[in-house]
């Protein structure tokens, strides 16, 4: 017997995708070794750099910068795991042909979507936590110092790496592998505004209005004054909630869209194919 | 009266300028085998496509078992089931972890003992523990056929089941899902090319053209109506534009 259930099917269906993204990455080492690889890079690169410049005689704000840009370093990680990783387990149905078989089954695309969250947490959790451990013992550099609030800024980064990635995730549904790019590079277009190694003060006027509509800049802000002034800004987190709210549902929104338009144009069978 | 597996109203699906399916009707019965007949472009897949879920249609209704697929399509899917050589499964999973993931998805219970059955009914005991990708043609065959029966379907959709396949393997396919269709009481709508496999397993067909249905009947009934031995033949016939006169209105 079969049957679609409420939230518990619900549930099991979430979990059978998850556990599905789960059988892969446990099947394949070069998915388990890209899990690690990158963060660890970021680690060494600017673990190193924190090192030189800590090493070089500078004193005040300099120094302190150090530290600073290490762990700032490894939260841009986070979003940028968190958004990569769900867009990589939705493109591997693609690269499968496999989407149409989960298409007709009773798995709902909000179910769907909710999954990637799901994949993507896991993901990022299993990239995030050995690069951020090796920098404690290693560069002496631990982002868990940080307490409570590493703990907000971890929930804001995967969050807006979600609402991003779902985005992008219905933009491929809609126009078809061709917007393939965009999941690789969009989030790199963010960077620059959002302040990851400086404060957003120093971009131009109408760079610094595009920061303020992004968590990711509020977060790093943030963390800033945390590191250099010790003071946990509950402001900066509640305006970076308040806008991952938005995130998360224009995300879906986007998503179901273009899941909806992908219907009506046929496209959804031609992707699964 | 029994209720339709399928039935089908004035379906109809444009793309652009182009009509894939121009006002189709039909309907299908419980524990029938229906032919779905066409050459490339008569618009076979987009139907199929409508009735799974996966193409919205611009007008016109479909029920399946009784649900409205525009409304609640999920009541309906979980009961139906799809296979095509067209679309694949993921290559990197065993056979075991795909059942497991897909009798996960259709909320199959006692899934380990549906697994053990499907196993020793499609053969695949010695291929469980294998990936999907490292497996021959008709061993894929073979594994995309316990996919597509892993929830019981009541309704299975086939389309192209036996392309690529040797004869061999084509016909141990044909007599499995007979068998199946009569002892479950399922109901299959197949999309072929393979006219012996119509033949053999259809007790029904339905015939497209340029989006249109232009005749249904059983094979025997097909085949006197257009003077033919076999069913390559009147599907030549049909596609060539060379249907009687009487039946050259579009079928509801």
């Amino acid at each position: 017997m079969s049957g679609v259930g409420g939230i518990g099917g619900s549930a099991r269906r979430i979990g059978a995708i998850v556990m599905r993204h789960f059988y892969l990455i446990r099947g394949s080492w070069a998915r388990i070794l890209d899990l690690f690889y990158w963060p660890m890079v970021q680690v060494l690169l600017w673990g190193f750099i924190s090192q030189f410049i800590a090493s070089s005689g500078v004193t005040g704000l300099l120094a302190q910068a150090a530290s600073v840009l290490l762990s700032a370093a490894l939260l841009w990680e986070i979003m940028f795991r968190s958004q990569i990783s769900l867009n990589m387990s939705f493109l591997e149905e693609l690269w499968s042909r496999n989407l149409g078989h989960l298409m007709v089954s009773p798995l709902r695309p909000w179910e769907y979507a909710v999954s990637l969250f799901a994949t993507s947490l896991v993901r990022t959790i299993i990239g995030f936590l050995p690069a951020s451990l090796f920098a404690a013992v290693y560069f002496d550099v631990s982002v868990y110092d940080m307490g409570l609030a590493f703990f907000l800024f971890f929930l804001n980064l995967v969050i807006m790496g979600w609402g991003i990635g779902i985005a992008l995730a219905g933009i491929v549904l809609r126009v078809g592998m061709g917007a393939e790019g965009l999941i690789w590079a969009f989030v790199f277009a963010l960077a620059p505004l959002s302040g990851i190694y400086y404060p957003v003060t120093i971009l131009p006027d109408w760079c610094q209005a595009i920061s303020a509509v992004l968590p990711s800049a509020q977060v790093f802000e943030g963390m800033r004054a945390i590191l250099l002034d010790g003071v946990i800004r509950y402001d900066l987190l509640a305006r970076a909630a308040g806008l991952n709210i938005l995130y998360l549902a224009g995300g879906l929104a986007a998503f179901l869209l273009g899941d909806r338009l992908s219907r009506k144009s046929g496209r959804l069978m031609q992707l699964g194919e | 009266m029994t209720e339709p597996v399928i039935q089908v109203e004035n379906l109809r699906k444009r793309f652009g300028d182009v009509v894939a399916v121009d006002g189709v009707s039909f309907s299908i019965a419980p524990g029938t085998v229906t032919a779905l007949l066409g050459g490339n472009g008569a618009g076979k897949t987009t139907t199929l496509g409508m009735i799974m879920g996966l193409v919205t249609p611009s007008a016109g209704s479909i029920r399946v078992m009784g649900v409205d697929m525009r409304r609640h399509p999920q009541a309906a899917l979980a009961q139906m089931n799809f296979s095509s050589p067209y679309v694949d499964l993921p290559g990197r999973l065993t056979i075991e972890q795909l059942l497991i993931t897909y009798g996960r998805l259709y909320g199959v219970s006692g899934l380990k003992a549906r697994i053990a059955e499907l196993a020793r009914d499609l053969d695949l005991g010695d291929l469980l523990k294998r990936r999907y990708a490292t497996l021959s043609a008709g061993q894929k065959t073979r594994a995309a056929l316990a996919k597509s029966l892993v929830n019981r379907p009541r309704l299975l959709l086939l389309d192209e089941p036996t392309a690529s396949l040797d004869p061999d393997t084509g016909d141990w396919v044909r007599r499995y899902m007979s068998a199946y269709q009569e002892r479950h009481g399922a109901a299959i709508l197949l999309a072929s090319h393979n006219m012996v496999e119509v033949e053999r397993m259809a007790s029904d067909v339905l015939m497209m053209q340029k989006g249109r249905m232009v005749d249904r009947g059983s094979p025997a009934e097909l085949l006197a109506r257009y003077g033919r031995t076999t069913m390559e033949d009147v599907f030549l016939a049909v596609a060539r534009g060379e249907a009687m006169p009487a039946i050259s209105e579009p079928v509801a």
